[in-house]
């Protein structure tokens, strides 16, 4: 799999609908294919109703990732603000590697604020997802906007970007290219790095082919629709 | 100039109705559609209109009543049990005829019962659900970017007919992020020019020789007979102009499958897998559900369908719609789920073959 960081918490925020929830999920299920033991996802958003990364449980349970989250886990679908006490396991033992997906825009990431101490000893990345196909981070301006508001909120400092521009099925490696260039200025003024640029697995190929033409050097991503039903995506 | 984006549902509904030329939004929490009062809180006061919060749906209909009749372009948007509470209000306004777009963006029911996707308002949606007689137009988007089509048109209709039209889109379109195309911002229709562009709206006397009024309420059972009798040539006329489908595979299909909505969606992908099984599969997608498209089951082909299955997330409720539509041509049968679940498409596939397998006996 591309190397993405070596910290040992991931946490993952950004504007709503920018693909946290696929990235983290996708990041565990790579991380557990390439082997690595004491996998965890803590899904700490309580804000959305659906497209939860708890849904995906059984599936990540089966390649040895543990979830955990909502008290009442995915037996009942309301959003109640009710976080389970064993989510802090994965934060403090020092043998596990937590992906944190946490809630959308700034005040998702505000159940972060209680989560601090685990922010203090520079053994996480505080990633920020970036989707430029979202309306209110297309501008440059939008996208910091929504940075900042997090990093007020939180009283964290984003350490990352990751790019996850894309039209769902729709996407072209030309797309994803022109997301990873935009998320590169954006980067740029807050002065962290772009770890990566998120694809589907076909669009692979054709972005390597690009990456090599322009001459640049970004790690491709390739990530799953893992919490997405195939009808979803079906043209009627 | 037309754009490409990636939205949620509840933020497209909210983008198309502004687009569409909506000043006016009243609405009370209530997931799964609470991103749109979000999406309206933020952005429609920026873009020349007024969000209210109300104390409740009922206030929220009510405003929706009084803002429209002045000549507002009025958008609402709720979920099934806040649907209910609005209903006196839509009977309200179908009996003053006063245009407003609503959305019921439906959950499991009844009662208060889930935030998952439901389609059991789909009574509420075309019986009438308020009191007395009169009809909403009802559109049943299966995409997004239908969505945000047909939110944009319903303006017009709305206007055209002075009659409230209703969006009924599940919580799963609410939630789903898809990408769409935005059409152009429409002009907004500006106070001063209320007056002259909908003389019915209550502007002010102004020194006109006739006041305009806006009533519900006829004491007199002739007048109120002659009233109803007047929507009711709007209603037929709608039926005409307003039936809305589509037909997929029909030819030579053994299974004709209706369905509206996210259901339509997973009928589509149940369909080709049973085609690769050799069974072959056809759908009816009514896109209006009042009008009902009973035409379209004209369009089913008697040479090759055994069976027609209406397809839905409630216990059968389209089922009557879809058995005046077959006028007892073919044998009609039911695939459901309930409560807010949302079933794969393999379940229809299997649920399908024991239908067929059933009528071999």
């Amino acid at each position: 799999m591309p190397h993405i960081t070596d910290k040992r918490i991931i946490a993952v925020v950004g504007h709503y609908g920018s693909g946290k929830t696929e990235f983290s999920v996708s990041l565990a299920f790579q991380l557990a294919a390439a082997g690595e033991k004491n996998i965890a996802v803590v899904d700490l958003d309580i804000a959305n109703p659906y497209f939860r990364s708890r849904e995906r449980k059984e599936e990540l349970a089966a390649v040895g990732v543990e979830v955990s989250g909502s008290a009442y886990d995915c037996e009942i679908t309301a959003e109640l603000p009710a976080l389970a006490s064993w989510i802090r396991k994965p934060l403090e033992n020092p043998d596990m590697r937590a992906i944190v997906d946490v809630g959308g825009d700034n005040s998702g990431a505000k159940i972060l604020n209680q989560f601090k101490k685990y922010f203090l000893k520079d053994e996480h990345e505080l990633i920020c997802v970036i989707n430029r196909s979202r309306p209110e981070t297309s501008t440059v301006d939008g996208a910091l906007y929504h940075i900042n508001a997090i990093e007020n909120e939180t009283g964290l400092k984003i350490t990352a970007l990751v790019s996850n521009t894309h039209f769902l099925m729709e996407t072209t490696a030309e797309d994803v290219y022109s997301g990873w260039k935009f998320c590169t200025e954006v980067a740029k003024a807050k002065n962290i790095p772009v770890l990566a640029a998120c694809c589907m697995e076909r669009e692979v190929p054709a972005l390597e082919e690009i990456r090599r033409q322009e001459n640049e050097k970004f790690v491709i991503m390739p990530i799953g629709l893992h919490m997405r039903q195939s009808w979803l995506d079906r043209k009627l | 100039m037309s754009e490409k984006v990636l939205m949620k549902g509840n933020e497209a509904f909210g983008e198309a109705a502004i687009r569409g030329g909506a000043r006016f939004y009243f609405g009370y929490p209530i997931t799964p559609q609470n991103e749109v009062p979000e999406f309206m809180s933020r952005e429609l006061n920026k873009r020349g209109g007024q969000f209210v919060q109300a104390e409740s749906e009922l206030a929220a209909v009510n405003m929706a009543y009084g803002a429209a009749a002045a000549g507002g372009r009025v958008f609402i948007s709720t979920s099934s049990p806040g649907f209910a509470l609005m209903q006196e209000g839509m009977s309200f306004m179908a009996s003053a005829e006063i245009p407003v777009v609503a959305m019921n963006v439906s959950r499991g029911g009844p009662g208060v019962g889930g935030i998952q996707p439901g389609q059991a308002d789909y009574f509420q949606a075309t019986r009438g659900g308020g009191n007395g007689d009169y009809h909403i137009p009802v559109f049943a988007p299966s995409t997004l970017q239908e969505a945000v089509d047909m939110i944009y048109e319903a303006f017009e209709i709305a206007d055209k007919y002075r009659n409230p039209v209703l969006i009924l889109a599940d919580g799963m379109m609410g939630q789903m992020m898809e990408p769409v195309v935005l059409p152009e911002q429409k002009e907004q229709l500006q106070s001063e020019d209320i007056a002259s562009r909908k003389p019915w709206a209550l502007t002010g006397w102004g020194g006109k020789e006739k006041r305009s009024t806006v009533v519900s309420l006829h004491m007199k059972p002739d007048v109120l007979e002659e009233c109803v009798e007047k929507l009711f040539v709007k209603y037929r006329a709608a039926e005409k102009e307003l039936v809305r489908y589509e037909t997929h595979d029909l030819e030579g299909a053994q299974v004709v499958f209706v369905a509206f909505g996210t259901m339509a969606r997973i009928v589509s992908e149940a369909m080709e897998m049973l085609g690769e099984q050799g069974i072959k599969a056809g759908m009816i997608r009514p896109q209006s559900l009042w009008p009902y498209p009973y035409c379209a089951f004209d369009e089913i082909d008697t040479a090759t369908t055994k069976v027609v299955i209406s397809t839905e997330l409630s216990m059968g409720q389209m089922l009557q719609d879809v058995n005046i539509g077959v006028c007892g041509r073919w044998p009609t049968d039911l695939i459901y789920r309930t409560g807010g679940i949302v079933p794969t498409s393999l379940e229809i596939v299997e649920r399908t073959k024991k239908i067929l397998e059933g009528l071999k006996k």
